[in-house]
């Protein structure tokens, strides 16, 4: 029978979220999309020696916008800002066994919102 | 776990008596009606059979008035292109609720093309018609009006009687898409200053690809499809017989049992909705009183309706959202935004639509159902204040 909805990957990480909630004093703070188009994601990170020590996402909209949220973050956790910087939205869905073609531009931003995290992380650095 | 099933507006499971009356017209044994042997002769009187239980369902004055066609969305396109083309002289503009379905708006958006005019009616906060804006927008040159009996997204009952008396103090023709409200409130053509009515036969309980379109004695329809003249010539093609002799068992039943079946349901749904509302920042959508009985419609601050979908059939209950992530166009509800809802409210809505299946003591499980997804969805949302 032909695939249809989701990938069991994508039901996994939607049912079970990893890396749920809000960092109070992040490194790095990332946020994208607007709920007019619903779909809303932000990242915190915390940073040591530019390695990814915690990540904590948090996510309005619909099933791949929370399942990429949550496969970012087991992505980008314990890695060096700059790998993190290099994971597409093409590996998020790739590592989710795939997502349904409508969904693969418009929810599938998680990975802009950790790059924004990043770059947020720098910015406050470069002040330091 | 049993499944709780309160998606019958998408699809309504067949009535099991349907399918034990229609099956006999499935397997090929019964002739085309349009032949003169034996056989075609049965089935002829098969599709008669079924023509008058539609006839009675609509309270239309004759059965020549029934055309049967391959469900709602064809009876939609035949009513508004057939009736706009085949009458000319009426007009070029036309007009519908903003809440109208899709197979509705657009026939009309499509006429535009050919130099039609068109414009929606506005409704107000709970989906009513504005009937002073009707007044306004129809005048001399409107040739088709088109206002739902009852929406399926709201479940709103819209005042068809005195949208008709507008209509026709202009001179215009008024279809009213009852596939919604048709078997669940009544629905009388006569009596409602009905031109043009449709409905299918799934949401009577009956078999999918089936429908049909009432046209009043005297109001000239042509055809959308070309070719044989069954159906009078207004939808050409072999009949799906074993869907609509389906259809009209399931339009006669419906109606037998219309009564006693929408007070069991509305009980049911009042107490979903009363424990609904009782769930942080919910809120119904629709009319609170002039809704169909076994509707339910709400939103939920915060969350997105996909997500509501996808975790309420982990706890074994199906429901409808409107939100734009789940329709197959990634456009939200064109309804809940007439409502004057903004998208990201729209985003959070969930729509129950109740049939045969449901009983009182699936009510706890729903509630409990939702109360649960509401809060692990709300949990994982940067919108929600509780948690700054």
């Amino acid at each position: 029978m032909a695939s249809v909805g989701y990938s069991k990957k994508v039901m996994e990480h939607f049912l079970n979220p990893r890396n749920v909630g809000v960092i109070e004093h992040p490194d790095g703070y990332g946020k994208v999309g607007n709920p007019v188009c619903g779909d809303v994601m932000e990242i915190f990170i915390s940073v040591k020696d530019d390695i990814i020590t915690d990540i904590k996402f948090r996510t309005f909209g619909c099933g791949s916008a929370i399942a990429t949220s949550s496969m970012v973050t087991e992505l980008a956790k314990g890695k060096n800002v700059d790998e993190a910087m290099r994971i597409t939205r093409g590996d998020v869905a790739n590592e989710l066994e795939g997502l349904p073609a409508q969904k693969m531009h418009c929810s599938n931003l998680a990975a802009d919102a950790l790059h924004e995290a990043i770059k947020d992380y720098r910015a406050r650095k470069a002040k330091k | 776990m049993d499944q709780i099933y309160l998606d019958n507006a998408a699809c309504t499971p067949v009535d099991l008596r349907v399918i034990a009356y229609a099956a006999p017209f499935s397997d090929g044994t019964i002739g085309n009606p349009s032949t003169l042997h034996s056989r075609g002769l049965g089935a002829r009187a098969a599709l008669e059979d079924a023509r008058e239980k539609i006839k009675a369902l609509l309270h239309a004055e004759d059965d020549k008035c029934i055309v049967f066609t391959s469900g709602a969305t064809e009876a939609n396109n035949l009513a508004i292109q057939g009736t706009a083309l085949r009458n000319p002289k009426l007009g070029n503009h036309l007009v519908a609720s903003a809440i109208e379905h899709i197979s509705v708006l657009n026939p009309m958006k499509g006429l535009q093309k050919q130099g039609y005019t068109f414009d929606l009616i506005p409704v107000d906060a709970y989906g009513m018609v504005d009937l002073e804006a009707l007044k306004k927008l129809v005048t001399k040159g409107t040739a088709v009006v088109s206002v739902m009996a009852a929406n399926s997204e709201i479940g709103t009952i819209e005042p068809i009687r005195e949208v008709s008396a507008i209509v026709h103090d202009a001179g215009a023709y008024l279809h009213v898409d009852a596939t919604a409200a048709a078997g669940h409130i009544p629905v009388d053509v006569q009596r409602d200053g009905i031109d043009l009515c449709s409905v299918s036969s799934n949401d009577l309980t009956g078999p999918q690809g089936a429908g049909a379109l009432y046209i009043k004695s005297g109001v000239k329809v042509q055809p959308v499809l070309v070719g044989g003249g069954q159906e009078r010539g207004l939808r050409p093609g072999t009949e799906n017989l074993f869907a609509i002799v389906g259809m009209g068992e399931a339009a006669r039943l419906t109606q037998l049992e219309m009564v006693q079946e929408a007070d069991r349901v509305r009980r049911i749904r009042d107490a979903l909705i009363t424990g609904m509302v009782s769930v942080k920042e919910s809120y119904l959508t629709g009319h609170p009183a002039l809704r169909l009985p076994n509707q339910a419609s709400f939103r939920f601050s915060y969350i997105e309706g996909e997500s509501i979908v996808l975790l309420m059939d982990q706890f074994g209950v199906q429901v409808s959202t409107g939100s734009a992530c789940s329709s197959l166009t990634l456009e939200p509800s064109h309804v809940l935004l007439a409502l004057g809802l903004k998208h990201e409210q729209v985003h959070g809505s969930m729509v129950l639509s109740l049939g045969k299946s449901n009983t009182p003591d699936q009510v706890p499980h729903v509630i409990s159902a939702v109360t649960e997804t509401v809060n692990r969805l709300r949990a994982l949302s940067p919108l929600s204040n509780d948690r700054r």
